[in-house]
């Protein structure tokens, strides 16, 4: 008989959701058999998911806490950049701001942060950078999770001939340097907004979630619990959304998370090699870009949309780092 | 097959009546005929090839009656899960029928598929993988009745699921606790719940207890055996605990790389098993009485059993049995009750040379009659 | 290299009286998110040379927790010895340096796992994996590595020794992985085996055979053996005496024979009792209530009592020591001891 292991008791980091040392009142249900009814011991203990357990355990951790209120604010900065600025970021004077230096007195003030060489605001324009950034990121997000979950799911699940067409062309997406995919798929637009950006990042990243989706899928799969539900006659539909998704969906949301801040940098970096978002656009990689000129004689042009574009990238990596341990501790 | 065939029975047929006649205790109400299932070996990632089969089922024919339970026994390997897996209809058959109150139910579909779930039910081994750890107890128990809203009406779902826990042992007030709150024993109560929440008359049970602690393996072999009286099922009970299954089974069959290679009632098989094979599993039983250690008298079976990819010809037993000869090596035994034997030995062996072997038991006791005789009377040694 | 096999000689050739291995009020706790988890709390056991120690108990029970202890395979934190001592031939091996401790792991005490599986390197052939014992420990050469493996695998009858000691171990089936297993306990002619659910993954026809292997070994070698399992019939059949433990407690010892034909615990007596019996064939089994006790939360005074049919107010609010067992004229029973206060009337039970 396989015993269930003795250490399964005292698991030492318990995976939220397996944990065994935490039954609600264990020793209130030992005496099940005679009477159904418990005493209050257990009522303490509410009833715990996954999730539940994963937010118990993200609430403590300080880097979550802190890179949550970056993002908050920066999702503010994105949807009302008014409120956090007087300043018409698109406003050049040429005669009287040109370059100038940052001003640390001028609290929230236009010159701020200093002036660009076109005599526009760095402030505004850092603060009016950011919902290119959160746009881009964000929604090529949703994207490629949609995108990559939905064909990584039918793969994972159907199987066989349906699987290995849809491998087989992850594959080859997965063969393209992104860089040059971007490089080819902007060309093709008259104008590169960041629909156009958004458009071909998702293009290019929607193979990484599908892989982890498929390869999660195929482990849920084999679960008694979706052989259960098989048994029980539940469709194709049902298993999908109500067995398997919800089991197979953690990774997937690590994965994203993480990756968030990966696609605001590379539209970054597609922004200061010129192919990716355009003026009027604002956008902190176009900043940067047109920052390099004056380098030598006025680094803050350049450092202060460089921070922001850093401080971004490692709140949403922080955060992404956060939710995959409180999700799977097992990867730590 | 009667005369409305797997095709008719699409949404023409009215499911609820298909499968309502009462089948009396006793008569077969599922009857499974030479129920073959390979699994192909394929090479090649792109252009797959088949180049061989696992032989995981192949051949086996036995009726489970109304009301009784039968143990299917076997080490690992032997297809007794696979066989669960089919009769469930979780994978498909490669061959053979399986029909229950007389209708072909191998290779249904559909809704008449749905229809047949309803009466076949499932308890699973493993009580910490069959329940989704995402979903209450609630819903799980629940499920069975969204898949199945005739059972029961939306309104009355929460009632029926909290009978349910009752009828298991659990407090109705668990109704909204996740799986991993609840320890292994409680966990397949859980799974019991399930299993009868639409009131199937049919339970197969693969290994419900191994997984569990010694001491909750009693309460659960307790819990089934009284719900078969209470909701009138037939148990198909699959395990590896001979003296388990002994206990719950009305009819054994030990299965051997594929096949039954015996069946009978559990007096039949475990006073007087006649296959060879049988023989060696029971004497290798660990008896939990070291009295018992010195007068035990065990087969020790030599070797490993061959792969079901490439089982041996003729009987599968006889690259390990000290009784094969020449015939066994060509000729296949039929499982049939063999002619030369008579009384509680007469029962479906396959095997050719099928024959009692003298009990341990029964050796064990005469020999210490016998000395327990010489003591008596005064005189030493034979 | 050579100096270690020295020094495992001579050590082997001084004569010690007395246990070879003695667990004095071992304790062992792991901290966890959820508080402390008393896994063992106060085991007292021994093995002398060529006796079968049987720790019977289910899981969470700690038999398996005190094994790693002794083997000093714990994970350290988030596990924690706060107490005891494991004298290995009279020296606390708790005191020991890790180097001294490593030379008696492994050369002195050798451990056999339930999943030989996990237990071996997938990517190295298992003749390797025997060798290596002896390159690590012994300092021999390739050469004599695999003659020696080739012995090694011929000793646990595994056939064609000499044509498999190449494969890998996915190649061998469960029951000849569990023998290679035994073959690299034995290696190094170990004075104790220590083998954690040995058979339990196997079917019971390759069971019997590996646990007449194992007995047959030690017999051999005279060696001292732990056989941790939860299963009763094994039991019967091997050990010399038995340790009966409960929420980390060793509730009950005994000689083999006494423990089966008269239990002084309710809780050996109730796990007898739930063996199927052909007797009682119909009717229901006896069933122990209740569930095994979390280690988190383990009940005051007698850690069974709120399972137990027995149970006083005085169980409720004493630990029991483990009393030594009598006759009712005081006729001391060998090696017989029960944490019962009511060890008397559960002998008497039938």
């Amino acid at each position: 008989m396989p015993d269930v292991h003795d250490e399964d008791s005292y698991q030492p980091h318990p995976k939220p959701g397996v944990s065994h040392l935490d039954y609600a009142g264990e020793q209130g249900m030992a005496v099940e058999q005679e009477t159904l009814i418990e005493p209050d011991a257990e009522k303490r203990e509410e009833a715990r998911s996954l999730w539940g357990d994963a937010w118990r355990d993200l609430r403590r951790r300080p880097i979550f806490l802190i890179s949550v209120l970056l993002i908050v604010l920066l999702v503010l900065m994105a949807i009302f950049p008014w409120a956090f600025t007087d300043a018409n970021p698109r406003k050049a004077d040429l005669v009287h701001d040109y370059l100038k230096r940052p001003d640390w007195t001028d609290f929230f003030g236009a010159g701020w942060f200093g002036y660009d060489a076109q005599g526009r605001s760095i402030y505004a324009r850092v603060i009016y950078g950011a919902r290119a950034s959160i746009t881009v990121g964000i929604v090529v997000t949703a994207g490629v999770t949609l995108l990559g979950g939905l064909t990584g799911m039918v793969a994972g699940y159907f199987g066989g001939a349906v699987d290995a067409v849809i491998s087989r062309i992850i594959d080859i997406f997965f063969g393209i340097p992104l860089l040059l995919g971007a490089l080819v798929l902007l060309n093709g637009f008259a104008s590169r907004t960041v629909w156009a950006v958004v458009f071909a990042l998702v293009v290019l990243g929607w193979t990484q979630i599908a892989r982890v989706m498929r390869g999660a899928v195929l482990t849920v799969k084999q679960s008694d619990y979706v052989v259960a539900g098989r048994a029980l006659g539940a469709g194709t539909g049902r298993l999908m959304l109500r067995h398997i998704l919800p089991n197979a969906v953690a990774p997937v949301i690590v994965v994203a998370t993480i990756a968030l801040g990966g696609y605001i940098a590379t539209e970054a970096t597609l922004s200061f090699l010129g192919i990716g978002l355009q003026e009027p656009t604002i956008s902190w990689g176009i900043d940067i870009s047109s920052a390099q000129k004056v380098i030598r004689t006025a680094p803050y042009v350049m450092f202060f949309p460089a921070a922001a574009l850093s401080i971004t990238v490692l709140a949403f990596i922080m955060m992404g780092d956060a939710v995959r341990d409180a999700l799977d501790p097992k990867l730590r | 097959m009667t005369a409305n065939g797997a095709s008719a029975l699409g949404a023409a047929m009215p499911e609820e009546v298909a499968f309502t006649q009462e089948v009396p205790r006793g008569e077969p109400i599922l009857e499974i005929r030479d129920l073959v299932k390979y699994f192909p070996l394929t090479q090649g990632v792109l252009f797959r090839k088949q180049v061989g089969a696992v032989k995981a089922v192949d051949g086996v024919s036995f009726d489970l009656m109304q009301g009784e339970t039968l143990g299917i026994v076997g080490e690992s390997g032997c297809g007794k899960s696979t066989l669960a897996k089919v009769l469930m209809n979780l994978e498909q058959a490669t061959g053979g029928s399986v029909r229950y109150k007389g209708e072909e139910i191998s290779r249904l579909s559909g809704s008449a598929l749905k229809a047949v779930r309803r009466n076949i039910q499932m308890v699973f081994q493993d009580p910490y993988t069959s329940l989704n750890p995402r979903m209450t107890v609630g819903d799980i128990i629940g499920e069975p009745f969204e898949i199945h809203p005739e059972v029961a009406p939306r309104g009355d779902r929460r009632k029926a699921v909290q009978d349910l826990l009752d009828v298991v042992g659990l407090n109705p007030e668990y109704i909204n606790r996740y799986p991993h709150q609840f320890s292994g024993g409680q966990r397949q109560r859980i799974g019991i719940a399930r299993g009868l929440a639409l009131k199937p008359e049919i339970i197969i049970c693969d290994e419900p207890v191994s997984a569990l602690d010694v001491s909750v393996q009693a309460q659960v072999i307790n819990l089934l055996e009284q719900l078969q009286g209470e909701f009138n099922l037939s148990y198909m009970f699959i395990a590896h605990d001979l003296s388990i299954v002994r206990h719950i089974s009305d009819r054994v069959g030990v299965m051997y790389l594929g096949r039954m290679v015996e069946i009978g009632s559990d007096a039949e098989i475990y006073d007087h098993a006649t296959h060879p094979y049988t023989q060696a599993l029971l004497s290798a039983v660990p008896v939990p009485d070291p009295t018992a250690r010195e007068s035990r008298d065990r087969i020790v079976l030599t070797g490993d059993v061959p792969s079901p990819a490439n089982p041996p010809s003729g009987c599968r037993f006889r690259t390990r049995c000290w009784k094969a000869q020449q015939r066994c090596e060509v000729e296949v035994p039929l499982l049939v009750a063999p002619s030369w034997l008579a009384g509680a030995a007469s029962h479906d062996s396959a095997c050719h040379f099928a024959a009692e072997r003298e009990s341990e038991q029964s050796a064990a006791e005469r020999e210490s009659e016998q000395s327990a005789a010489e003591r008596e009377n005064g005189q030493g040694g034979d | 290299m050579g100096t270690a096999a020295q020094t495992t000689e001579r050590e082997r050739g001084t004569p010690y009286e007395g246990p070879l291995l003695d667990v004095r009020d071992l304790h062992v706790e792991f901290v966890t998110r959820d508080g402390v988890a008393r896994a063992v709390n106060g085991v007292n056991y021994s093995v002398s040379a060529g006796e079968t120690l049987a720790v019977l108990g289910e899981s969470g029970s700690g038999k398996s927790v005190t094994a790693q202890a002794i083997m000093g395979i714990l994970d350290m934190p988030p596990a924690r010895i706060p107490r005891g001592e494991i004298r290995f031939r009279g020296q606390d091996m708790l005191k020991m340096s890790k180097e001294e401790r490593r030379r008696i792991r492994g050369g002195r005490i050798a451990m056999i796992f339930q999943d030989a599986l996990s237990s071996l390197n997938p990517v190295l052939s298992v003749g390797f994996q025997l060798g290596e014992m002896f390159r690590a420990h012994r300092g021999v050469s390739r050469k004599e590595a695999k003659d020696k493996a080739v012995e090694l695998m011929d000793r646990v009858r595994i056939p064609a020794a000499k044509d498999r000691v190449n494969d890998y171990p996915h190649q061998f089936s469960g029951g000849m992985r569990q023998r290679i297993m035994i073959a690299m306990a034995l290696a190094l002619e170990p004075d104790l085996i220590i083998a954690d659910e040995p058979t339990t993954a196997l079917d019971v026809t390759v069971q019997a055979q590996v646990m007449d292997l194992l007995a047959e070994l030690q017999a051999e070698f005279h060696m001292g053996l732990i056989l941790i399992t939860h299963d009763l019939g094994v039991v019967a059949d091997v050990a010399d005496k038995i340790a009966v433990m409960y929420a980390g407690r060793i509730v009950e010892t005994a000689p083999v024979h006494d423990l089966y034909a008269r239990p002084a615990h309710p809780y050996t007596r109730g796990l007898l009792d739930s063996i199927p019996r052909l007797d009682q064939k119909g009717q229901e089994l006896y069933a122990i209530k209740g569930l095994p006790p979390n280690l988190l939360r383990i009940p005051t005074g007698c850690a069974f009592n709120p399972r137990c049919p027995r149970a006083q107010d005085i169980c409720r609010a004493q630990v029991p020591e483990l009393f030594p067992v009598t006759e009712d004229d005081g006729t001391p029973l060998e090696g017989r001891g029960s944490a019962c206060f009511f060890w008397k009337e559960t002998l008497h039970d039938r």
